[in-house]
């Protein structure tokens, strides 16, 4: 029983990290813009969040150090998501190519950056952040040690921005056209919609959840930085995909291949999985492989924003 | 009207390649003001103040991305994003790999032999985004990014369980057959010191072949044609789905030889078990971008991209991380990817240019027939 509980426990620090930046990418790419650059944002994001973590240590601990840890992430992300939207919105570049400018550029910036911070490429952190168990609710018996104990609060807020994301996206103004420009932005701008702006603020907030993303995966998982978060963001857009472009989708496949990654990174300390035999890069592999078999099944009616990667051009016809 | 094209899209290419050391001159002034211009002077002037070591070196650097950016260029023609190339790259090399380490009854073929199996590997490993594409509609890119992933940690698990592949102590393959390591072919003389070997010239000869299969053969044409418009190829009574698929293997075949180049240079290359994807996989896309997709284009272009990264290399004499080559290099990338932008730019600029001059001689008409 209790190494289900610890299964359950790693599995939400990997998880939250692949929905948020997931949703990130979901909210981009149904406003058109294909977002490749979310591992370069993740980066960013764990980057400016665990160095100012860093730099603020014994100053600050806490929940208040991991609250303003988290608005930097965010604000860094949107800022680098920038870049990317200028690419792909004003200049009509391929956004494939702006987006791979963008994940090599991140983590050449990180270790250039830390190095001349710290001397080294590694930022060490001190993590202050975990929840034991969480006052009440942790007592509760089974659900309580699943879900409410050696917790963080960025788990929570994980499933916060879940709902959102289900209600901002469905059942608001805003979100059916967001859509409406990820499906048809000539239509959309007909009906007096500024495309630019709904497509600004697809990538805005795929720059936000991505920035997070990338801190909340660090945070749980390590006790230092060195300028990688492991491809999460690729397997962010592997778990969009698998979610078809929505947020409920998103959340179970996030949970699939979150359980696929605790298993590779645990299974030594699972008695049943460490005596079958099947090595770790199976559990590694799964995701990809499940991708590519969905990728396969669905093409035929596949959920994807029908006008994704094309640059708008009010003239075309 | 191609040639005044092909030179706009030469000028976008300086023009972000200039902005990229822009940036990263302006990076080492906030880093380091005392010593940025002695830093920057060394990024430009690096390899050539060593020599001809210094020169070998960059040729050894440019092979593998040369070959990866001949992959991602030769699918940038015919309408594809090979982002794949670091799969492809890690399969290929685990071909060789494998030749390299069991294939010792080969002799002095053995290169040869490795070396054609990386190709077979890459081939078939390109085949598979391909086949999605072509047969599953299923865009390339993400299925490449897949079998990126895949590849890598295939290739890890294939060696890592492999006792006969696997040098438990220090994490990576085992050394290959002295055998297998491609001979000098006199280049090693010629710059004596650095890693060059013959793959150099096997890749001077890949985009000589690549080149010619594109500019001058229907093979090519039908493959470009796919790229222009998939559907009038069809129309025009080609096999499109065969186009992709073959197009894919090929880009694929380029970058699994070029996984074979790195790792048996003998230069001292293992693959390492870690769970990264193979640099050299991106480093192909910046090489093909830089260089227009055109196979002269990415020679020099990977010449480039190989001169400042051992100019970074002898950068770490000073006070600076060698990661300032990967700013630099992302920032041209950045920039090459509107270059559609700044070619519209240069074109306007050539029209007003053209209009004034005529409005200029119009006046000057005028002016004498009065």
């Amino acid at each position: 029983m209790n190494t289900l509980y610890m299964v359950i426990q790693q599995a939400m620090f990997f998880t939250i990290p692949l929905l948020l930046v997931a949703l990130g990418g979901m909210f981009s790419e149904r406003s058109g813009i294909i977002n490749i650059a979310l591992e370069g944002i993740m980066i960013m994001g764990a980057f400016t969040g665990i160095l100012f973590i860093h730099l603020t240590t014994g100053k600050l601990s806490g929940q208040l150090q991991l609250i303003l840890a988290i608005v930097i992430s965010v604000s860094t992300g949107i800022v680098f998501s920038l870049l990317h939207a200028f690419a792909s919105i004003n200049l009509k570049a391929d956004q494939t190519i702006s987006g791979t400018a963008l994940n090599m550029f991140a983590p050449a910036f990180a270790i250039f950056v830390a190095r001349r911070i710290t001397g080294t490429q590694q930022i060490q952190f001190t993590n202050t952040f975990r929840i034991a168990s969480v006052p009440v609710l942790g007592d509760i018996p089974v659900i309580g040690n699943m879900f409410f104990q050696n917790t963080y609060i960025t788990t929570y807020l994980g499933f916060i921005i879940l709902i959102v994301s289900i209600v901002v996206l469905f059942y608001t103004r805003f979100g059916l056209r967001l859509r409406s420009c990820g499906e048809h932005p000539q239509a959309a701008d007909s009906v007096g919609i500024n495309v630019y702006h709904m497509q600004y603020a697809g990538v805005i907030i795929s720059g936000a959840l991505a920035g997070l993303g990338g801190l909340v995966f660090v945070v749980p998982t390590s006790t230092n930085f060195n300028a990688s978060v492991a491809g999460y963001g690729f397997l962010a857009l592997a778990v969009l995909i698998f979610g078809q472009w929505h947020p409920v989708k998103i959340f179970g496949a996030s949970v699939f291949f979150g359980l696929m990654k605790t298993i590779a990174a645990t299974y030594s300390a699972i008695p049943v999985l460490s005596t079958s035999g099947i090595p770790s890069y199976v559990y590694k592999m799964v995701p990809y492989l499940a991708t590519l078999a969905v990728l396969m099944f669905t093409s035929k009616n596949s959920q994807a924003p029908k006008a994704e990667g094309i640059p708008y051009d009010k003239g075309a016809r | 009207m191609q040639k005044k094209r092909d030179h706009l899209g030469f000028l976008s290419s300086l023009f972000a390649i200039f902005v990229g050391l822009l940036v990263g001159m302006v990076i080492l002034l906030v880093s380091n003001p005392a010593q940025a211009f002695q830093g920057f002077f060394t990024i430009l002037t690096g390899p050539v103040t060593h020599g001809l070591k210094g020169v070998g070196q960059v040729f050894y650097y440019a092979t593998p991305i040369i070959m990866t950016g001949l992959s991602v260029g030769f699918a940038f023609k015919t309408g594809l994003f090979n982002i794949g190339a670091a799969g492809q790259f890690i399969i290929g090399a685990f071909a060789a790999i494998v030749v390299g380490i069991h294939g010792k009854a080969l002799g002095s073929a053995q290169w040869i032999v490795a070396l054609l199996a990386a190709t077979i590997a890459g081939f078939l490993w390109g085949a598979i985004p391909g086949i999605f594409k072509a047969c599953f509609n299923v865009n390339e890119v993400i299925a490449c990014i897949m079998t990126n992933y895949i590849g890598m940690y295939l290739v890890n698990y294939l060696v890592s369980t492999n006792a006969s592949l696997y040098d438990k102590i220090r994490n990576y393959s085992k050394d290959v057959a002295k055998t297998a390591n491609i001979p000098g072919m006199g280049l090693d003389k010629l710059f004596e010191g650095s890693s060059i070997n013959g793959g150099f010239l096997i890749a001077l000869i890949a985009v000589a072949i690549i080149y010619v299969v594109l500019q001058k053969t229907t093979f090519g044409y039908e493959l470009k044609a796919a790229g222009f418009n998939k559907d009038a190829s069809k129309y025009a009574g080609m096999n499109e789905k065969r186009n992709i698929i073959v197009s894919m293997a090929i880009a694929g075949a380029l970058s699994g030889l070029g996984g074979a180049m790195l790792y048996l240079a003998g230069s001292g290359k293992h693959i390492v078990i870690q769970d990264v994807l193979a640099a050299e996989g991106m480093n192909g896309i910046s090489v093909a971008l830089l260089g227009l997709s055109h196979p002269i284009g990415v020679l020099f272009a990977g010449l480039f991209i190989a001169y400042i990264t051992a100019g970074g290399f002898y950068l770490q004499l000073l006070d600076f991380p060698t990661e300032i080559i990967d700013i630099i290099t992302a920032v041209i990338i950045y920039f090459s990817a509107f270059s559609l932008f700044v070619r519209v730019f240069l074109l306007n600029l050539q029209k007003k240019r053209e209009l004034t001059q005529k409005a200029n001689e119009k006046t000057k008409e005028g002016g004498t027939a009065e």
